[in-house]
């Protein structure tokens, strides 16, 4: 795509390129090598501040923390894919009383902040009697409804911009509403909608680190805890580059892995329907 | 209604510093996401490379992780001291303008080729045939996407009460402090909220009807 914004560079524009990509790497080592000199100067590569870090009891605990924003990934990924299938199901229902609440609801709830979503289910609901919510139920909930809303939108999307001749053929063939929908259309629509949909997917990943706010026990909320021990002169630095390792090391896995799913299902159009619908739970 | 009377002056201050925190990182991921799209598609490789590292990295990294480093790992760094909205600003501003970035490279190739190919035929150089040609219609065509970032960092300034600033987001715990019912005071709080959104979506309708592009 670049290459029609400019010409193929001659012998001149190649000597100019070359200097501004040394200026360019000059300026970013002058960033880098400035925020490294400062952590350095402030004593963050201190072993002092690490050494909480080599405890086998923290490594365990960092683990479980880890373990704890899987699950609540896992959960409300599955929970938000179920959710916006309905939604999507219903704001396409030909009968108004079912898509004009679907309609309201996905609305309202891509509205709201998730973590005001959050805050009223851990701290709103227990004022009104509602009992046994913990931070992962609230996580959870908020997740799920907020996402849920959005990837409703997107498999209707996906839904709507297949060809019409998919749903004809199948009330041709004599199948009912229900029946295209569930086994012709969207099966098409989630393969094309893969992509977006495992962004979204990214995203809630992302956003389990809100469970900091809510006191659910993830990753950050113990980098926190670890980096405010003032034994080991508060290693919140240290801590934070270890979440953060953590975070963008998960994200990228799952990345990676929806390159790879789209690599596949793009290889061979046409087999690869039935697996496509399934994936997305699995995830 | 009497929670929201009765404290109408926390829910003026929390959205008030919410309504800033908003323009100001608004506008500095604006201007961030334009220049890191135009590193993106520019002839140098080192700048390409460069922009999508970071578009990489800061889009893979949860929003509450870059307010934690800017909120309570930057003051231990001793450079030069900042308030917590600043910390605020700077992280979500870095944040968003990847999504700026992202969305502003999605319009650049909607333009089409014929654009650039006629604004190099006239021997425009890189700079002018993005700024002059490019830039200015790939805006028009990104501003639905354009405007969903910027709902989501109306959202996301929530997530600045964690981190001390008082916003939006915090009028809970102030309120409990007073002793109101939370429910309440959270449903005002999603209430305003869903209004902001309406607003926001209504000016991009009239933004996209009015820069139409005709074509």
């Amino acid at each position: 795509m670049s290459s029609i914004l400019f010409d193929a560079p001659g012998p001149k524009a190649r000597s100019r390129y070359r200097i501004l990509g040394v200026v360019t790497a000059l300026v970013i080592l002058l960033i880098v090598g400035f925020v490294v000199l400062r952590f350095a100067q402030s004593g963050q590569f201190e072993a002092k501040k690490w050494q909480l870090f080599t405890f086998p009891l923290v490594q365990q605990t960092i683990a479980q923390s880890v373990g704890a924003t899987l699950s609540a990934f896992a959960t409300a990924a599955v929970l938000s894919l179920v959710l916006g299938v309905l939604l999507a199901f219903g704001r396409l229902s030909d009968r108004r009383w079912i898509s004009a609440p679907c309609y309201g609801f996905t609305e309202l709830f891509r509205a709201v902040p998730l973590l005001i979503l959050m805050m009223i289910f851990y701290y709103g609901l227990p004022t009104v009697g509602v009992q046994g919510i913990t931070p992962f139920t609230a996580v959870v909930a908020g997740l799920v409804l907020y996402n849920g809303s959005v990837l409703a939108e997107v498999f209707r999307a996906g839904i709507e911009s297949l060809p019409r001749g998919q749903s004809e053929a199948g009330y041709a063939i004599g199948l009912p509403k229900s029946k295209v929908m569930t086994s012709i259309l969207l099966p098409q629509a989630v393969r094309s909608m893969l992509p977006v949909i495992i962004s979204q997917l990214v995203v809630i990943l992302k956003d389990t680190a809100l469970g900091f706010i809510v006191t659910y026990n993830e990753i950050l909320f113990q980098a926190k805890y670890f980096g405010s021990q003032i034994q080991y002169g508060s290693p919140i630095i240290p801590a934070a580059i270890v979440a953060a390792v953590l975070y963008v090391g998960m994200c990228l896995i799952l990345a990676a892995f929806a390159k790879w799913l789209e690599r596949r299902l793009s290889r061979k159009p046409g087999a690869a329907v039935t697996p496509a619908a399934a994936v997305p739970a699995e995830v | 209604m009497n929670t929201l009377l009765n404290n109408s002056d926390l829910f003026i201050t929390g959205f008030r510093n919410t309504l800033i925190l908003f323009f100001f990182s608004a506008i500095f991921a604006l201007v961030l996401g334009t220049v890191v799209a135009a590193l993106r598609v520019s002839p140098v490789p080192a700048m390409r490379a460069t922009a999508t590292l970071y578009v990489n990295i800061v889009r893979n990294t949860p929003l509450t992780l870059v307010l934690f480093f800017f909120a309570l790992g930057y003051p231990k760094l001793g450079l030069v001291p900042i308030d917590f909205t600043t910390a605020a600003i700077i992280g979500l501003s870095l944040y968003t303008a990847t999504y700026v970035a992202e969305a502003v490279r999605s319009g650049i190739n909607t333009v089409p080729v014929g654009q650039a190919e006629a604004a190099r035929a006239i021997g425009l150089p890189f700079t002018q045939t993005l700024t002059l040609v490019i830039l200015p219609q790939a805006f028009r065509a990104v501003i639905p996407p354009m405007f969903s970032v910027f709902i989501a960092l109306l959202k996301n300034t929530t997530v600045a009460a964690g981190f001390s600033v008082f916003e939006a987001g915090a009028i809970r715990a102030n309120l409990s402090e007073r002793g109101e019912p939370a429910l309440t005071g959270l449903l005002w709080v999603a209430l305003v909220f869903i209004i902001l959104v309406f607003i926001l979506s209504a000016l991009q309708r009239k933004l996209e009807q009015k820069w139409k592009v005709s074509r």
